[in-house]
């Protein structure tokens, strides 16, 4: 078993295009001052939708500690 | 920090890409990457051929044996690569216009011989890179820079060209369709012989612009609303209507190129 997985963003890479935020089936993003933001991190159920979509690879999820 | 799929198999000196903002093309190479890693295939055994043009770019950012060739060629140049080392999965991402514009040729007589290379075409119906120029794909009486009152060109079907060239594997796959996408990729690699595979994209910049159909994110679900499951329509074809349709549309295994061109050299052997 594994850590349990996390949203991260890579805002370098995020061109606010935002497909993320349309297609998250939990309304967990938004676009802040044109770059991707987790609004509402506690509303993520870890579906991986925003990292299918990303045409810029600057939203994924990733195994993490709880606390990071 | 990057996913782990991305520290696998991509230069992250490279990156951020050139592509659009909201441009399908990062979609359809990360299903590239899953689809690969999935298969378990040998980095240094992966070689990725491209032509010219925004899906081109491709090549660029891929950390596998990598060869960025000239306008239309790319299948040309692969053809090579397959012929000298037979055991690399060749792996040859284009883009409309350059498959079936000034590489229209390469494609049908690569496809006829059969040879094992996995063709797989980032089409949006445009030509990105240079401005917007209509393309073999551009829909008839759509706009781009070229065609300002309408293409009166009939568009290809790309999928049905390469079937009828003699390709032994076909499929077809959106970005938004993205899971399916990496399927039908895995797929086409698998098969020994020419895999085609049209990767239907979206060009917010050029294309939607020149065709009002909206932002990025409109593009993406115009892609959902378009494109059924092969498997959906066969079940219930009258929710195909008007729809194109996507999925594995042609399989079937004939005898590869570089298998017969192998079995002449050892016949030659024996004899002398």
């Amino acid at each position: 078993m594994g850590m349990p997985k996390k949203v991260f963003v890579n805002k370098e890479w995020c061109k606010g295009c935002g497909i993320c935020v349309a297609f998250c089936p939990k309304n967990v993003l938004e676009l802040k001052n044109g770059l991707i933001d987790i609004a509402r991190p506690e509303d993520c159920i870890k579906c991986g939708q925003c990292e299918l979509r990303c045409p810029d690879y600057a939203i994924f999820l990733k195994e993490a500690p709880e606390n990071e | 920090m990057q996913s782990e799929l991305v520290q696998k198999y991509l230069r992250e000196d490279r990156l951020p890409h050139i592509w659009c903002p909201g441009c399908g093309h990062g979609v359809i190479m990360h299903a590239v990457i899953r689809a690969i890693d999935n298969l378990k295939l040998d980095p240094e055994k992966v070689c990725i051929v491209s032509g010219i043009g925004c899906s081109s770019r491709a090549s660029g950012y891929m950390n596998f044996n990598t060869l960025h060739t000239t306008h239309g060629r790319a299948l040309a140049f692969a053809t090579g690569v397959k012929m000298s080392q037979p055991d690399l999965h060749v792996i040859v991402l284009t883009g409309d216009g350059d498959t079936s514009a000034i590489g229209g040729n390469h494609l049908i007589h690569a496809a006829r011989r059969n040879i094992d290379i996995t063709t797989i075409t980032f089409n949006n119906n445009i030509y990105g890179m240079t401005g917007g120029q209509y393309s073999p794909t551009t829909p008839y009486m759509d706009f781009g820079t070229t065609a300002p009152y309408g293409n009166i060109d009939n568009s290809f079907d790309l999928c049905d060209l390469a079937k009828g060239a003699g390709a032994s594997y076909v499929g077809r796959a959106t970005a938004y369709h993205a899971v399916q996408l990496a399927k039908i990729i895995e797929s086409a690699i698998s098969n020994k012989g020419f895999s085609f595979v049209e990767a239907v994209s979206s060009c917010p910049t050029y294309y939607g612009r020149k065709n009002k159909k909206g932002d990025a994110v409109n593009m993406m679900k115009t892609l959902k609303d378009m494109y059924v499951d092969i498997k959906i329509a066969e079940k219930k074809p009258e929710l195909a209507d008007g729809k194109i349709i996507f999925g594995e549309l042609y399989n079937n295994p004939q005898d590869e190129y570089t298998d017969k061109y192998q079995k002449i050299i050892d016949m030659l052997k024996k004899e002398n």
